[in-house]
């Protein structure tokens, strides 16, 4: 009984030691496993437009991004040095940017993706869950949602989650 | 001097009622903290007050998920412009305040809620806090019934009665008290 402070103290600490490790920034989508969201948007720079569906039978990556988002810039190099791998398609979902700073962006800092869509309004970015821009989104075969990245990418969360699900799903 | 010691007896009339009445008080500060910052609510989006107040009404039950503890309704955040718009254009298709909701959380999680529904993963949640003034009662009671047990009769040493005795015969207090 004597001890019993030392006992609610020791939890608390824990609890605190557990709390530090949360990141409450990071939200767990409600969209892993299920359909990616259908849309059909004008592709950057181009006359033509895409829709997911396109891309169903192969897994590829859609990556939020905009010119305005400074934490791109610091996930940028890495994407670049990761599409050099031609491992998989990467999509860019080009949220709430304007086309000319966009273009000029990709010209500056090397253009990582096979192409980026339009999302000027931010429309698209709602139907999937976007709330910071940098969010990475892993969408397989079937066109269901695989998992989800949210802010720059990281080597770490490159070499420990992505690259190995991406070549389970390949496989 | 030998001081009387504070056992169970001496406290207070109604000691339980002001450890209840504070608990009751401070629990109430929290809920006013929470109202508070509720009700910070950003400059209007819509030009017809009666819509804007539905979308507002829906905003404030809505977590702006960029600035965690600020509501739709009260962050200036662009994604809360963003859906404070939704909310309108769905409100202007005739969509119900549960259909936003069921569509926000669709999107978003639970956790766009600022009020989390009751379900196995939020038990802890819901229950916690209760479980916890439980536990706390229970530790205050314990902790009061041990110290009742240990002293119930304040003993007086001869010396002590004595100097009493002397005082009372002298009446010492009478003018103590007169000047």
């Amino acid at each position: 009984m004597k001890r019993l402070p030392l006992i609610i103290f020791a939890i608390l600490v824990v609890f605190l030691v557990i709390g530090l490790k949360l990141k409450p920034k990071e939200i767990p989508s409600p969209f892993i496993g299920k359909p990616a969201p259908a849309f059909e948007l004008s592709i950057l720079s181009q006359t033509e437009r895409f829709e997911p569906k396109s891309m169903l039978g192969r897994v590829w990556l859609l990556n939020v991004w905009a010119s305005w988002c400074t934490s791109c810039r610091e996930e940028h190099p890495l994407l670049i040095e990761f599409s050099k791998q031609k491992l998989v398609p990467i999509i860019g979902l080009n949220y709430k940017d304007k086309d000319p700073e966009a273009i000029k962006w990709l010209n500056d800092l090397g253009n990582p993706y096979d192409f980026s869509v339009v999302d000027a309004k931010g429309k698209v970015g709602i139907d999937y869950g976007v709330y910071g821009v940098p969010e990475t989104f892993v969408i397989d075969k079937s066109g269901k949602i695989v998992h989800k990245h949210i802010g720059p990418l990281t080597p770490e969360a490159l070499n420990k989650d992505i690259l190995p699900l991406l070549k389970k799903l390949n496989s | 001097m030998h001081h009387k010691k504070l056992t169970i007896q001496n406290w207070p009339h109604g000691f339980f009622r002001s450890v209840l009445f504070i608990l009751t008080l401070s629990s109430l500060g929290l809920l006013a903290v929470n109202a508070d910052a509720q009700s910070n609510i950003a400059q209007p989006l819509a030009k017809d007050p009666a819509l804007e107040a539905r979308v507002m009404d829906i905003a404030k039950d809505l977590r702006c998920l960029v600035c965690q503890n600020e509501t739709i309704a009260g962050s200036h955040a662009d994604l809360a412009i963003d859906l404070r718009n939704q909310i309108q254009d769905q409100l202007e298709a005739g969509k119900s305040k549960n259909e936003i909701m069921q569509y926000m959380v669709d999107r978003y999680g639970d956790f766009i809620l600022f009020k989390p529904p009751v379900k196995s993963s939020t038990l802890v949640l819901w229950l916690g806090p209760f479980l916890l003034l439980l536990l706390g009662m229970w530790t205050l009671w314990r902790f009061i019934k041990k110290q009742s047990k240990t002293k119930k009769v304040t003993v007086f040493s001869d010396q002590d009665l004595s100097q009493a005795r002397a005082m009372l015969e002298s009446k010492d207090y009478l003018k103590k008290d007169a000047e």
